[in-house]
């Protein structure tokens, strides 16, 4: 500790070199954040999709719709607690452009194999009085200024209403809001308005979801449904939800990979520039190691000073960059919708932090062990 | 006359003093390099998926699809409607035979191969016409289906991307089983990534009555659009809207390339900032080794000008020889990579390869010249500006 004053002296000896090497780590670490963020927005959420919710979609492709009376039939299958479906509607608001998922759902149901979408009891309560109500997350409706009460006009490209033309109404019934890492970005309404307007397709759903009593029985249960439903005009396929959200981001591609040797690329450039920084700081200086030595200073001590110094700036720069990333990710989806997912998780800040350790140790190890091993006659004669 | 072989000559020094100081050019060089390949290679997926997407689509192909529908996926038309559809003027005959392609547009579940995860394969229903209206689509292996059978022929990218599509294959979807019995290219195009089928086949397993999705139809020319879009959408019959090929496939790929390249080029711009400080860096350890000389220059009467440009040459040189090899690991790591994403408007698999284009290199090099630039300015400023008495001096 006494050693402290020392180390900023010897810091700031070259102000321009420092600050700059600082600025790197700072880049470089704003960039590890940015790019964790976006890797787990390409995840889709895979973190939080439960393993204690099963997903039954059509044998043939997710496109396929299936019989709603496969309900009361999951319904009354032993270990499971709740069944609902759900149905992609894939409207258009107002432009293309704007695009967020739009899914048709049975409400009670719904709220309750989904804990994680926290909606208001009024809301709910004006949810089920209301037909044409929908609920929508709090960043969809920042996103578009919506309120309780509002009434949003939807396209469709799929369904199409019984009484001709191509628009949906709703009404906004509540505004459901969630824990970070939450999908807020949806706007789900009701079946039965859903079913009773549509020109063709009535009794047809998307996919089924169903929450069982015991994780550890999702496999036997999955194969359990799949032959329920075996030989009939619409098989399925069961996977939990977590499987089902992963086997989506595996389609999107490999954008974790991509991303993570992205950031290696940048951390390597990085270690380097501070690598040969630190070098060149302590080649400078041999003479000045040379009489800390003469004045008793042991080799051990050297080599914490200059492994300290290199953790100095390592933790400045990376740190200050984490913590920017981190501000940064705060502000939500850059993209304006189409990362709904935008949160840097803690497990990515605490390998960031462990990183930026290991960065400040690799970079100050060779010129430490050097200036430990220097001998004061040489260091001395040396200029 | 004299400040210019001044220049000249300082400048030369300094450049064949580089490998003297190969360890802090190299960081520099290194650091370039680094950003130049993170640069191309991602801008590259985006070029790639752009002409995967773009290169399917012709300006004298119409694609016919029900109003409001926006993709074909999602569209609807009865056979009947196909029927009226093909009787527009505008549209190409041979013969008697409107060239144009009634189709349907569905996804199977197939396991991708490199996670043998399900994928969204996009199987197309087509009429024998198809080929006419296509004119890119030829067989490259095997041979084409025989209409009214189970018989397949896949595209070349699906063939590579997703597991089972070979010649003598059979995949099994629900309970309905198909047999591979060709492979076909389309120019790169999005074709390429299908499966293609006798529509009337897969009316049948999807029960889907007489009725298709979309109609795709050959103009006699690309002027006739306007034509054959008024007299589809004026007809009280129909109920459809009407687009070039060129511009559904150029709107289905703008979210997903211009997604990516504002992360390529985001990435880019904050990695450049760190490569300029790394370069900075260099460029003053490189200024301030040679402290002395130059100072003795300028004491033998150089004048400072010349030493501000030897040094930015320099930093320059450092850019230039980055970006080349920079440009050059991104060529030959990615160029034609082959790889597929999900099309997010039709909920189906698109396979692609990374496009390492000319404009690519070029805009690759651009930057790491400016980066060398950025990065000599202010230490070449300095070395003009250093004191000559103390830079002796120093060591």
């Amino acid at each position: 500790m006494k050693y402290l004053p020392l180390l900023w002296k010897s810091l700031w000896r070259k102000k321009i070199r420092t600050i700059f090497t600082i600025g790197s780590l700072f880049v470089a670490f704003l960039l590890f954040g940015v790019l964790m963020a976006i890797r787990t927005a390409f995840t889709f959420g895979v973190e939080i999709a439960g393993v204690d919710r099963l997903v039954l979609i059509h044998k043939v492709s997710l496109i396929m719709p299936l019989p709603i009376s496969y309900q009361s039939r999951l319904q009354t299958t032993p270990g499971v607690e709740v069944a609902t479906h759900n149905t992609w509607f894939g409207g258009v608001y107002q432009d293309p452009s704007n695009f967020f998922a739009q899914i048709v759902v049975d409400p009670e149901p719904f709220m309750k194999i989904y804990p994680e979408y926290v909606l208001p009891p009024e809301q709910m309560k004006a949810w089920l009085a209301d037909r044409q109500g929908v609920i929508v997350g709090a960043d969809l409706a920042e996103r578009f200024g919506w309120k309780v009460g509002d009434r949003v006009p939807l396209q469709a490209t799929i369904w199409q209403p019984k009484g001709g033309g191509l628009t949906w109404e709703f009404n906004i019934a509540g505004i459901y809001d969630g824990e970070q890492g939450i999908d807020k970005t949806q706007f789900f309404f009701r079946y039965d308005y859903l079913d009773e307007n549509r020109a063709g397709g009535e009794g047809m759903v998307g996919w089924f979801v169903v929450k069982i009593a015991d994780p550890s029985q999702s496999q036997a249960l999955g194969a359990r449904f799949d032959e329920m439903f075996a030989n009939s005009s619409a098989e399925t396929k069961t996977t939990t939800e977590k499987g089902f959200v992963e086997g989506f981001a595996n389609q999107v591609g490999d954008i974790g990979t991509i991303m993570i040797s992205i950031a290696s690329a940048v951390l390597f450039n990085i270690l380097l520039i501070a690598a040969t920084t630190m070098g060149q700081a302590v080649r400078e200086r041999t003479s000045e190691m040379a009489v800390l030595k003469t004045l008793g200073f042991s080799g051990a001590t050297i080599l914490v000073l200059v492994l300290g110094e290199s953790l100095i700036i390592t933790a400045l720069g990376g740190g200050l960059g984490l913590l920017a990333s981190w501000l940064f990710v705060q502000q939500g989806d850059p993209t304006g919708g189409m990362l709904p997912i935008f949160v840097l998780p803690p497990r990515d800040v605490v390998s960031g932090a462990v990183l930026i350790v290991l960065m400040g140790l690799v970079a100050g190890a060779l010129p430490a062990l050097q200036a430990m091993n220097l001998k004061i006659t040489d260091g001395l004669r040396r200029n | 006359m004299q400040w210019i072989s001044q220049t000249l000559a300082v400048t030369l020094l300094n450049l064949r003093t580089i490998p003297q100081r190969l360890s802090s050019s190299g960081v520099a060089i290194i650091g370039i390099a680094g950003v130049v390949v993170v640069l191309v290679s991602v801008l590259s997926i985006a070029a790639g998926f752009t002409a995967a997407m773009q290169g399917s689509g012709s300006d004298s192909r119409a694609l016919v699809m029900r109003t409001g529908a926006d993709s074909e996926m999602t569209s609807g038309i009865g056979g009947p409607e196909a029927d009226i559809i093909k009787q527009a003027p505008g549209l190409q005959r041979d013969g008697q035979v409107a060239v144009a392609s009634a189709e349907l547009y569905v996804i199977i579940d197939l396991p991708k191969r490199s996670t043998g995860t399900a994928a969204n394969v996009p199987m197309r229903g087509v009429e024998s016409t198809a080929f006419a209206v296509r004119d890119e689509v030829s067989i490259v292996d095997g041979r084409m289906f025989q209409f009214g059978t189970n018989e397949v022929i896949v595209g070349r990218g699906a063939s590579g991307q997703f597991a089972g599509l070979t010649v003598g294959n059979v995949i099994e979807s629900g309970q309905s089983s198909w047999n591979v019995v060709g492979v076909f290219e389309a120019d790169g195009g999005v074709p390429e990534s299908e499966i293609w089928i006798d529509a009337t086949v897969l009316q049948g397993v999807y029960r889907r009555g007489n009725s298709f999705q979309l109609v795709l139809a050959r103009l006699e020319s690309s002027e006739d659009f306007d034509r054959f879009r008024d007299w589809l959408t004026t007809n009280p019959q129909l109920n459809v809207q009407v687009r070039r090929e060129s511009e559904y496939y150029a709107q289905q790929s703008r979210s997903l390339s211009s997604l990516i390249q504002g992360v390529g080029f985001g990435i880019a711009l904050l990695m450049g900032i760190g490569a300029v400080f790394g370069a900075i860096l260099t460029m003053y350890t490189a200024v301030s080794t040679r402290a002395r000389e130059i100072a003795t220059l300028r004491a033998l009467g150089f004048n400072s000008g010349s030493v501000v440009v030897s040094v930015l040459v320099e930093s320059l040189a450092l850019g230039a020889i980055g970006g080349v090899i920079g440009g050059t690991a991104a060529y030959f790591g990615f160029n034609g990579y082959q790889t597929s994403t999900i099309n997010f408007q039709t909920f189906s698999q698109v396979a692609f390869a990374f496009r390492v284009t000319p404009e690519l290199l070029g805009l690759g090099l651009f930057y790491a010249l400016l980066l060398g630039l950025v990065g000599g300015l202010f230490p070449a400023i300095r070395a003009a500006r250093l004191p000559i008495p103390t830079a002796l001096r120093e060591l």
